[in-house]
């Protein structure tokens, strides 16, 4: 038998179709569904006279509209229009008899940090949603990605997704990482050599001692970001520290079961000689803390560095990084930690998770935010919320001067109360600096929660390596 | 869904790489429940000031690009979210047809969903599109989906590739979820193998 990618033996496993074309009905095991990009496929079911095939594999959750301000299940907290999206899926979810986790449910949070959470999201799987955010699940080597909303009805109704198979591509992480390097910094640096479309066509496999050593927190991170390279989904072959964070989840096989998927889940890797159509490599020790400094995640420094300026690039790209740092407001040749911050935000589906507050609290011990800096931490799902106040870190954060909020996707994308104003300057833990996307001519610095806390302290984009 | 028909447009140039789609449909008009009436919001942010005004300088706001129904993209078209409001909010506008040197993969799916075609071409042709494209009221292009073929204003063939099965479904205006439930029974028992093979999920 020739050997195989890991992403050939998920595939292989969920293929109940495939027509002479090489089109494949591609089976699949999880369907997660939020209020934004699925009403009008709910809508559609209603019309044709569909049911849901099967609501016990569908999990919905409310995210990217919810405040994240107390009082929050009074829904005359919100505007009408997001009123009527989170009433939609309300009652979608109770008609179509799908899992549900509504606002007031401690459960409830962003669906890719949700989905981990309660065990619904395991090795081996085929895991889609409405959200291009989906691939943050590969980190359990599962394949994951985003969906559109025509798509998500064709799930709802049929529990597959016509697919044609993506190409492989493996990017290694070797060796060890420098001190205050993080998972964002990867994947950063990642985009940063590979633009954001040197995925497009690909599912990429993250391998690498490096990659090895990150926590599930960590590999999600990574994978999260695989859509902003232009992958279709990002991979990571599960190991014990997938068992390890798996076990004992609400929805996570137990007993014999448990045994016997951990079996399969050991024959989840790519074989030796597997082919690979495209192979990046990148040593651990090369890689710094790193920063956006335009509207794009593939305008990624080392924070060492200084503002680029069109001339430094080809093609297309000069007048696109013209225009960002018009937007952006910033000089060629300033150095990236002269750029003064206004806004700070640590959450999302990127680095919203405990490891995530974990390592910006130990920045922000007996630390204060810079005066006149607008600070907010969102906790990425109610349960994230208790146990980072069990730990006492929202205690820091408040210390601190940080704003404490309830779970939701919040400044990531700004659907909700939570924006950057015109001018205003973020430095934030999420996954795109795209114009317009955090506020309406806001301006974001992607970094990791670290250097996000560091640079609330200090008012600057900030190298944690300096940082006191 | 529509049949996609052979037809002659107004192609507008829009060289910018990487436009992503909250640039395409920004957030706040993704809180509809519709697929519809998106078509006044598409661009929204470059083309029209805070204020509600239209940006005299933005391509689709110029009077021979009005009625614009081809786009001549940039690297990257529709990069970013899976939002399908931006194919919703480009038909809405009139847009059956991108070309561009490469679209992000979810964008790309999501056009052929709502009866629209996206085209890759290598960047010469794309260039050549461009230039074509920037005629103005002379920047009538053909795209013959059948043939798969558009011809420019100045009568040059340009052949693409598509998908023949999706060309197929553009076509003849099929919808997805009816042909895959023509496959009902292939469903089932891969469910009863997997529910054996893998019972945990």
């Amino acid at each position: 038998m020739s050997p195989k990618t890991l992403y050939d033996k998920i595939w292989d496993a969920h293929v109940a179709h495939e027509a002479d074309d090489g089109t494949c009905l591609l089976y699949i095991d999880r369907h997660l569904v939020h209020e934004v990009t699925s009403p009008q496929a709910f809508e559609g079911l209603r019309l044709a006279g569909r049911k849901v095939h099967a609501p016990d594999k569908t999990i919905a959750v409310p995210d990217h509209n919810v405040p994240t301000t107390a009082g929050r299940d009074n829904p005359d907290q919100m505007p009408e229009d997001s009123r009527i999206q989170v009433a939609a899926l309300d009652t979608n979810a109770r008609e179509f008899g799908v899992h549900y986790y509504p606002v007031n449910d401690i459960r409830q949070g962003i669906v890719h940090i949700v989905g981990p959470e309660q065990g619904w999201t395991l090795p081996g799987m085929t895991v889609v949603c409405g959200d291009s955010h989906t691939a943050t699940h590969g980190a359990f080597g599962a394949l994951a990605h985003g969906i559109g909303t025509s798509e998500v009805e064709h799930v709802l109704a049929t529990q597959t997704l016509i697919q044609k198979k993506s190409k492989n591509m493996k990017v290694e992480i070797t060796g060890k990482l420098s001190p205050g390097v993080t998972a964002k910094d990867i994947v950063l640096t990642i985009i940063g050599e590979t633009g954001t479309g040197g995925g497009t066509g690909y599912v990429i496999e993250y391998c690498g001692e490096a990659i090895r050593d990150l926590s599930m927190e960590g590999r999600m991170t990574i994978c999260n970001m695989a859509i902003e390279g232009g992958a279709r989904a990002g991979l990571i072959a599960p190991d014990e520290t997938t068992y390890a964070y798996v076990k004992g989840r609400p929805h996570a096989p137990k007993g014999a079961q448990w045994e016997a998927a951990v079996n399969w889940w050991k024959t989840l890797y790519s074989d030796d000689g597997a082919h690979f159509d495209k192979v990046l490599t990148i040593r651990g020790e090369d890689i710094a803390p790193t920063v956006t400094w335009g509207t794009s995640p593939e305008d990624a420094l080392p924070i060492t560095a200084n503002v680029p300026s069109p001339e430094d690039f080809n093609g297309g790209k000069v007048d696109a990084a013209r225009r960002a740092l018009d937007y952006m407001g910033l000089t060629p040749g300033m150095k990236l930690t002269d750029i003064e911050i206004d806004t700070v935000f640590i959450g999302s589906c990127t680095n919203g998770r405990i490891e995530d507050l974990r390592a910006a609290a130990e920045v922000l011990k007996g630390k204060r935010v810079k005066d006149g800096m607008r600070a907010m931490v969102v906790p990425g799902s109610g349960l994230v919320r208790a146990q980072a106040e069990e730990e006492g870190l929202a205690e820091i954060f408040t210390d601190a001067g940080f704003e404490w909020r309830l779970a939701g996707c919040s400044m990531c994308l700004a659907m909700n109360p939570d924006q950057l104003s015109e001018g205003e300057r973020c430095a934030s833990t999420s996954n795109r600096n795209f114009e317009g996307r955090q506020g309406y001519k806001g301006r974001t610095h992607l970094v990791s929660p670290a250097m996000a806390a560091a640079a609330a302290v200090t008012g600057k984009l900030t190298d944690i390596r300096d940082f006191q | 869904m529509n049949k996609f028909e052979t037809f002659t447009g107004i192609a507008a140039p829009m060289p910018l790489v990487n436009i992503d789609t909250d640039m395409i449909i920004p957030k706040q008009f993704l809180k509809t429940i519709k697929r519809s009436g998106l078509g006044v919001h598409a661009f929204d942010e470059m083309r029209y000031d805070r204020q509600g005004g239209e940006n005299p300088d933005f391509v689709l706001n110029k009077p021979a690009y009005r009625e614009t129904s081809i786009l001549v993209a940039g690297d990257n078209f529709g990069c970013g979210s899976s939002r399908e409001h931006a194919p919703w909010a480009l038909a809405d506008f009139g847009i059956k047809v991108v070309v561009s040197t490469s679209f992000a993969d979810i964008f790309f799916n999501n056009c052929f969903k709502n009866g629209m075609l996206p085209i890759v071409l290598p960047q010469e042709q794309v260039d050549l599109l461009m230039t074509d494209s920037e005629r103005g009221e002379n920047a009538r292009m053909t795209v013959d989906l059948e043939a798969q073929e558009i011809t420019t204003s100045d009568g040059d063939v340009i052949k693409f590739d598509v998908d023949p099965f999706r060309k197929h479904c553009l076509l003849n205006g099929l919808d997805d979820i009816g042909l895959t439930l023509e496959k009902a029974e292939s469903i089932q028992t891969f469910e009863t193998e997997a529910a054996q093979a893998r019972p945990w999920v």
